[in-house]
């Protein structure tokens, strides 16, 4: 056989709309006449046609809100897909009582907007202990959050959560599938994924066990930030930097949210110019120093930034590497 | 080898923009926010450089940050590969596991954008037992990367790389040959691997591709062509071609218009709309649109969004669509252009990837799942199965994990579909194991079989619930299920005396009768155990279709099968009655000496010896022979039924 041409283009490739050849714009641009879509488009799109899909599928679905801005476009997403009705679930904060207080007045607000359902759930036993981030390191995290996620989870019978994880965040989310299955005990089996093939998802389950799913996993930070400027969504105000009352701990810059800080002797809280890039527990979440007060500038910040999101996060640096993958299989988000 | 990474390209990267960031952010958004979308999957092994070519995707384009980085260096030197320096599988391998035995086993999606473009990168594992992650990750792309290290041309695993990119229908193929900087930039190399690909190309039916020389490692031809060490290579470079190829959802805007809907949106009764995804084509207020299972048409009234109403809206976006007339329409179901609907049908020749550690069963019911539409499907013996490596065709019964084999799928009703060849949306499918729920396969539509197309359902006049009411009862199935001498058969005539006697109609299926006569052609393999069962299920719901209360009395030892029956049958109607004797009772009483026939091996296949039982997870009812008489066992049966569903008896 006669060897092919080296760019080798044998022929003109099959779906090569031929119609449109002649008008084909100079560089190989895609037909005039075709509306072209943008990715936020396609993603928005994607997003949409996966939340439908668990509601159409899952018995009891629930949304995970965490207040942050990632949580504020999936919540923006679910309005959309069910456009001129409510979304037809309702809303969950597992809440830690340590969130900035920022959040709170949000959250509230945004449920109220949306017209849904807000559940919000507090570890009884982690309130009674009086569990903290000052006194309790890790175990603020495991109690309040994996474990109060637990719970809520079971407490209403809940068969499919959505959560606003990207796989951009974290090198384990970054293999985890749009649905993911978890067993009776919430437990995750990195290894033992469901093939998930085109945008057919198995929803499939038997009875105590549960999917988490993930409808912006193909997001990346800056199309989070592109889209709730496009879309005028409200965000937490702490993104935009502000002078704030801080203290430095470990390196790390976290404002003075209220008088349960417990601040040495002397010590006094000084005013900084700063934002977020992720929002948790106050007394976990490092701030930078910023003077980005609008949206644009932010996304600017971020562009020629050297660090990543989660960098901010005490999280992700447990258990020489793999701490979310292992914070993941003991039922976490 | 960061350095190298970042540094020594020769060329200045086409998607550095810092300088527009710093200066004006948003002539940079305006530019962001009109990119399109491209995804596309890497194929290949470590040893062909492919993680080093991503992670340098990756970098140059600043998804790497300086944490990520310092993270990425302290894994390099604790497990890393290349001798303490930046190892970027570290980066791409997320899972534990990975990192430790240094293997890429599950898909991982990554994210860069250029100026013109934003990418996701499926990044597939290359070794034959992970066969069924590549196509997962394939199934969603674009475009595939085919790596080739220069030093070692066309290899074994090139070509089942291919094979699998065309399988699923993936129309843009990239051929890297990768490592051009340890050949010398040699273009004879290059112009050898290239014949010896598009020879194997075209015998597979791959009928373009482009091959560029790249060093992922060095930066040749990976940003700009040609790179001054290959000034015979007249072609784009590897993000100009990424960048240039057209999307298949655009492609997808060409086809007739479909949408399959996902979701029926009711807020109140003014409103009535069509939620779903457009599979392909366009739409406009005012076209004339066909549901295609139903065959009724209406137009189109309004594309609804909350952004307000679209006056037209086009494949890949979601909407929802109000329709002129009040038509029968709910999830599962096609709306399309009405000139030009899809087909509908229940038999078709497909290609199934098997995915599953437990190998598929013939003729055993699974859930299909395409589009929105899921229905109960069997797959008969495959014709044949592909070897992955050299694309013969080999018998076969079965199909394991990581098999491609050709079959027939059958489904219990008509689907709408198209071949696999004109759509993904509407011609690929996955089945899941009705046990564990697990997704176990992928298929892909050839064509329907004629004999399914032939066969139309022929409306009924009068009703089964017309049936059913002139019996003044409701029909029912008790399946009575359990191991040979368990007493299934003496119950179930207990029950079905006592039913006469209350002026029930009835009809008992007994094992034994039914292999004398209907099932006399099967014998008790695996597969013929299923048929039967099959079988005993179709007359069962034929019977109950005519108003019956129907008493089955068979082994029925695998649990998929009993689920099959269930199915077919409408909620409640099906009672699934364990007759629970322990192997060693049944085997004592052993009133038809099969079971010592079954211990000399005289007979093979006999449930409890050497085939197994499947016990009932949740029975409507079970029986324990050891503490009830089959008297009081009737009994309960009886009052379970009646009790049920006639509490004024």
């Amino acid at each position: 056989m006669e060897p092919l041409p080296r760019d080798s283009t044998l022929a003109p490739a099959k779906n090569f709309c031929p119609a449109h050849t002649l008008r084909r714009a100079p560089g190989g641009g895609n037909c005039p006449a075709m509306t072209r879509l943008t990715h936020l488009q396609r993603l928005e799109a994607e997003s949409i046609h996966i939340i439908r899909e668990v509601v159409a599928e899952a018995q009891r679905p629930v949304m995970l809100y965490s207040v942050g801005k990632d949580s504020a476009v999936m919540l923006h997403l679910a309005k959309k897909a069910f456009y001129p009705a409510p979304p037809p679930f309702p809303l969950l904060h597992v809440d830690t009582t340590w969130k900035f207080r920022d959040m709170y007045a949000l959250r509230d607000k945004a449920a109220r907007d949306a017209g849904m359902e807000l559940l919000v759930h507090h570890n009884p036993e982690a309130q009674e202990r009086g569990i903290n981030p000052f006194d309790h390191g890790p175990l603020h995290t495991d109690m309040w959050k994996t474990e109060g996620l637990k719970q809520a989870l079971d407490k209403y019978s809940f068969d499919a959560a959505f959560g606003g994880a990207r796989r951009d965040e974290e090198k384990s989310r970054a293999k985890e599938r749009i649905f993911s299955f978890r067993t009776a005990s919430h437990g995750w089996d990195p290894k033992n994924q469901r093939p998930e093939l085109w945008n057919l998802y198995n929803a499939r389950k038997s009875r105590g066990e549960s999917i988490r799913v993930f409808p912006i996993s193909n997001w990346t930070e800056l199309d989070i930030w592109q889209y709730i400027m496009a879309e005028n969504i409200e965000i937490v105000p702490l993104y935009l930097a502000q002078m704030r009352p801080t203290v430095e701990r470990d390196g790390m810059l976290l404002m003075v949210d209220d008088d349960r800080f417990p601040l040495a002797p002397g010590e006094e809280p000084v005013m900084r110019s700063i934002r977020f890039r992720t929002l948790g527990c106050y007394p976990l979440t490092g701030a930078v120093e910023s003077t980005a007060a609008n949206l644009a500038e932010v996304v600017q910040e971020m562009l020629l930034t050297t660090t990543s999101e989660r960098q901010g996060r005490a999280i992700d640096k447990d258990e020489g590497g793999a701490g979310m993958e292992k914070k993941k299989q003991e039922g976490y988000f | 080898m960061a350095d190298h990474a970042v540094n020594d390209a020769g060329a200045e990267p086409v998607y550095k923009t810092d300088a527009l960031i710093a200066e004006d952010i948003n002539a940079y958004l305006e530019m962001h926010q009109n990119k399109e979308l491209l995804r596309f999957i890497t194929c290949g092994s470590v040893d062909d450089g492919k993680s080093t070519l991503i992670g340098r995707l990756l970098y140059d384009s600043k998804m790497i940050f300086e944490d990520q980085l310092a993270a990425l260096e302290a894994d390099s030197k604790r497990v890393g590969t290349q001798g303490g320096e930046i190892d970027f599988a570290l980066l791409v391998d997320g899972l534990a596991a990975e990192r430790e035995q240094g293997i890429t086993i599950d898909v991982a999606y990554r994210f860069f954008a250029t100026e013109k473009r934003k990418f996701i990168v499926a990044d597939t594992p290359g070794h034959e037992q992970y066969t069924r992650n590549m196509v997962t990750g394939a199934s969603t792309a674009d475009l595939a990367v085919i790596l080739i290290d220069a030093r070692k041309g066309v290899l074994t695993q090139t070509r089942r790389h291919s094979f699998l990119a065309h399988l699923i229908g993936i129309r843009h193929i990239v051929l890297a040959v990768n490592k051009m900087d340890l050949v010398g930039y040699d273009q004879a190399v290059f112009d050898r691997i290239v014949a010896d690909y598009s020879t194997f190309a075209t015998s597979i039916g791959i009928t373009a591709f482009t091959a560029i020389p790249i060093s992922g490692f060095k930066g040749d031809n990976i940003t700009l062509a040609p790179s001054a060490s290959t000034p015979w290579y007249s072609g784009p470079s590897l993000i100009e071609h990424l960048e240039a190829v057209q999307i298949e959802s655009a492609a997808a805007q060409e086809r007739p218009f479909r949408m399959p809907v996902q979701w029926v949106n009711r807020p109140n009764l003014d409103f009535r709309g069509f939620a779903g995804l457009i599979s392909a084509g366009s739409v406009k207020p005012g076209d004339a649109i066909r549901v295609a299972s139903s065959g009724r048409t209406s137009t189109i009234r309004s594309i609804v969004t909350m952004d307000g109403q679209l006056d037209e809206a086009v494949a890949g976006q979601s909407v929802t669509l109000t329709l002129d007339d009040e038509i029968d329409c709910s999830r599962g179901d096609v709306i399309a252009i009405a000139d030009a609907p899809p087909e509908s049908a229940d038999q078709f020749e497909a290609t199934i990837v098997w995915m599953s550690d437990e190998a598929l069963t013939p003729g055993r019911g699974y859930w299909l799942k395409l589009a929105t539409q899921t229905v109960t499907a069997t797959v008969a013996a495959p014709k044949y199965e592909i070897d992955v490596n050299t694309m013969e065709h080999l018998a076969t019964k079965c199909l394991s994990l990581n098999a491609i084999g050709v079959a027939e799928v059958t489904t219990d009703r008509a689907i709408t579909f198209e071949p696999y060849a004109d759509s993904r949306e509407l011609g690929g499918f996955i089945l899941i194991d009705k046990i564990t729920n697990a997704t176990v396969a992928a298929g892909m539509i050839h064509f329907s079989l004629r004999r399914a197309q032939n066969i139309h359902w022929q409306a009924l006049e009068i009703s089964r619930a017309q049936h059913a009411a002139m019996k003044g009862q409701q029909p029912a199935v008790l399946w009575f299920t359990g191991l040979s001498g368990s007493g299934k058969s003496t119950i179930a005539n207990m029950v079905e005396k006592k039913l006469h006697a209350n002026g029930r109609h009835t009809f008992l299926l007994d094992g034994d009768n039914i292999r004398h006569a209907l099932n006399k052609d099967l014998g008790f393999t695996d597969a013929d155990r299923i048929e039967n069962i099959r079988r005993v299920g179709e007359v069962a719901k034929l019977m109950t279709d005519a108003g019956l209360i129907v008493l089955t009395a068979f082994i029925s030892p695998f649990r998929a099968e009993r689920e099959l029956v269930r199915s077919m049958m409408p909620e409640g109607e099906f009672l699934e009655i364990h007759i629970d004797t322990p192997l060693s009772v049944a085997e004592e009483r052993d009133v038809k000496g099969l079971y010592k026939k079954a211990r000399s091996g005289e007979l093979k296949n006999f449930t409890g010896i050497d085939s197994p039982y499947e016990a009932p997870d949740a029975p409507e009812i079970r029986i324990d022979t050891t503490q009830t008489t089959p008297e009081e066992a009737a009994e309960l049966i009886v009052n379970r039924l009646l009790g049920a569903w006639a509490p004024d008896l």
